[in-house]
């Protein structure tokens, strides 16, 4: 492919010292992935996966290696230039949903467009325009603590879309909400990445890995399996 | 993220828990409404005594006898005997004293005054016609002490509204009474002008008598205890005061102004200590109500340190979703000032309230000064910024992946 990896991870290291105490977190990890992949990476807990999704997130530095994301080098980056990158390029979707409470659905879609700067009149549009799709056109003005766990989930995606990033990053996205609803996150994830976006996925559930075209395995800081070769599990789009 | 944004949310948040915001704007609220309530009561105190003081005369030098080295300044009877008729006479008639145009020498003493069934404990003046002038004393009914009540050494007395009222309560026109000081009866001419003010002060309690009647008839003595005079303008006291100075000193053959056997001083010299007085005491009160704000922005630093540690998530998913270090600080901040910023006006009203009550209470003149209206709102704000830049640094720091997880 003649265009650039998204995510280009070189020769990554995370240790974390605690005290005497050194825990190898990242042990000198490689891979690429490219514009429009979908990627689940899996692993037992302590195995570095959520280490990984920090690194990615641009939330944590590595200790040695580079991370490039989208043509932009993440290291040596100031505490706000990293702010900055996860505004413009990372969507978060966290376990927890993390949305502001009594807070409007809305309102809290429309959070990220206020710290990157996009005018205000043009917000309210593309916050209207994100929750449509996730198929909350008719709870925009619900409180969070008013909508149940898939649909809090389903405005934190619209959230991590719209200042339009180049990639999603889900940690455990289903891991709090009833598997009926997990499935129709995961028909959501699917039908983003039919449309062009790269989903990067952190889960510990098989059957959710399943759901993304490739899947990586970490175990004790090391990528111990890498494979798009499985069936990918399609979820029948309610449209 | 505009300002008008992060004022909004801020408001917002605050609402959320407005049992919490109200607790925490009340330590604000009772400090600024003391600091203004107690600055107001100063200046109204302050502005009272100055017009008491100058309600006793304008342009007023008041001779006494004694000197200022020999200890404080010597007031009414009893004191020093060294200034006689002769001196007040001197003093009006010499060609080198240019600058005087009332001399008015007195002489005055508390005494019991009696009528048939009631007496008081009052002051007795032995006045000249020149009183009245230098004093500013008006008649509402009858005449003054005149000339020729001095010279003849006529018993006739004038009363001020306070004695007409402990005296004669029942009849309001006392004109032609007559009373009795020291077993002498004297008869009522004339009553005098309310001029209010209170104890020592208060120049409504007063008996005047004719110079020569209290010196020889009640209280027998040659000397006088103050020689007023009325100076032609404000801008010539301090001329006056050293002209009558210099002539006093060649009478009593003295050489040198330390050795002055009397003490001249001038109304603003009153006016200057009570002032300086009441400032003190304003400034004292003023720091003891500050040490309440200051206790007040503790408790604004206590809730806002509470509201960092409560949010922490918030701050988290604000960080990853690309809030920057600068904004979270600003976020805080601000709820902070507006805190102080609302504490400020409700106190301020209240503080206005409390001059008001206190005003018609204690009967005092109503003052309220914008400079501590200023002060009070800025302090505040100021407040608001000092207490809660901590909290706002702190909550800046948080690591976005710590704060995310935290439980």
């Amino acid at each position: 492919m003649a265009s650039r990896p998204i995510i280009e991870i070189t020769h990554l290291s995370k240790i974390y010292r605690n005290d005497e105490v050194e825990t190898i977190a990242l042990d000198d990890i490689s891979f690429n992935i490219d514009k429009g992949e979908f990627v689940a990476i899996m692993g037992p807990s302590g195995s570095g996966k959520s280490t990984l999704m920090h690194i990615l997130g641009a939330l944590d530095k590595p200790n040695s290696g580079t991370y490039i994301l989208d043509g932009e080098n993440v290291e040596n980056l100031s505490e706000d230039e990293l702010a900055d990158i996860r505004n413009r390029k990372i969507g978060f979707v966290f376990q927890a949903f993390n949305l502001l409470p009594r807070t409007t659905a809305l309102a809290n879609v429309m959070l990220p467009m206020a710290y990157g700067g996009v005018e205000k009149e043009k917000r309210e549009e593309i916050a209207r325009k994100y929750l449509e799709m996730v198929g909350l056109g008719n709870r925009m003005d619900y409180t969070s603590n008013q909508l149940s766990g898939g649909q809090q989930q389903r405005v934190a995606i619209a959230r991590s879309l719209v200042m339009n990033p180049s990639i999603l990053l889900a940690d455990e996205p289903t891991g709090n909400i009833a598997s009926a609803q997990a499935d129709e996150i995961m028909s959501i994830f699917q039908q983003l990445n039919e449309e062009g976006h790269t989903i990067v996925m952190i889960t510990h559930e098989p059957d959710i890995a399943e759901h993304a075209k490739r899947i990586i395995h970490i175990k004790d800081g090391k990528i111990i399996s890498d494979s798009d070769g499985h069936k990918q599990k399609r979820i029948k789009s309610k449209k | 993220m505009d300002y008008l944004e992060i004022v909004n949310e801020a408001v917002g948040t605050l609402a959320i828990n407005k049992m919490r915001t109200g607790l925490a704007i009340l330590g604000i609220v009772i400090g600024i409404a003391s600091v203004i309530a107690l600055i107001s009561l100063g200046q109204a105190t302050q502005q009272e005594i100055q017009n008491q003081i100058q309600s006793l005369g304008a342009n007023l030098l008041t001779v006494s006898p004694g000197s200022l080295n020999k200890g404080a300044v010597q007031t009414g009877a009893g004191g020093a005997q060294t200034l006689t008729l002769a001196d007040a006479q001197a003093i009006a008639t010499s060609p080198q004293i240019t600058d005087i145009q009332n001399v008015s020498p007195e002489y005055s003493r508390r005494a019991q005054v009696i009528t048939g069934k009631t007496n008081t404990n009052t002051q007795v003046v032995g006045a000249t016609s020149a009183y009245a002038p230098v004093h500013e004393i008006s008649i509402a009914s009858g005449t003054f002490i005149t000339q020729s009540d001095v010279d003849g050494m006529r018993k006739v007395a004038v009363v001020g509204p306070q004695v007409v009222s402990d005296l004669f309560s029942s009849n309001p026109d006392p004109i032609g009474k007559s009373i009795r000081v020291n077993n002498v009866s004297l008869m009522i001419i004339g009553v005098t002008v309310s001029k209010g003010g209170t104890g020592f002060m208060n120049q409504d309690d007063i008996v005047y008598v004719p110079l020569s009647t209290a010196q020889k008839e009640l209280f027998g003595t040659d000397y006088l205890s103050s020689i007023a005079l009325e100076a032609k303008s404000p801008d010539l006291m301090i001329d006056a005061e050293n002209q009558i100075g210099y002539l006093l000193l060649a009478r009593h053959k003295l050489k040198d102004p330390s050795q002055a056997d009397f003490t001249i001083f001038s109304q603003q010299d009153i006016l200057n200590t009570a002032t300086s007085a009441t400032a003190t005491f304003t400034t004292l009160l003023s720091g003891i109500a500050a040490i309440s704000l200051l206790v007040g922005g503790i408790g604004i630093m206590n809730i806002m340190l509470v509201t960092v540690t409560e949010r922490t998530r918030e701050i988290g998913l604000r960080k990853a979703l690309g809030a920057k270090k600068r904004t979270i600080i600003i976020q805080f901040l601000t709820e902070s000032i507006i805190l102080t910023f609302i504490g400020g006006l409700v106190g301020m009203g209240l503080g206005i309230v409390i001059s008001l009550v206190i005003s018609h209470v204690a009967s005092v003149p109503f003052v309220i000064s914008p400079n501590a209206v200023l002060l009070a709102i800025g302090v505040s704000a100021g407040i608001g910024i000092l207490f809660g830049w901590y909290p706002a640094r702190r909550a800046s720091n948080l690591q976005p992946i710590e704060a995310l997880r935290y439980e």
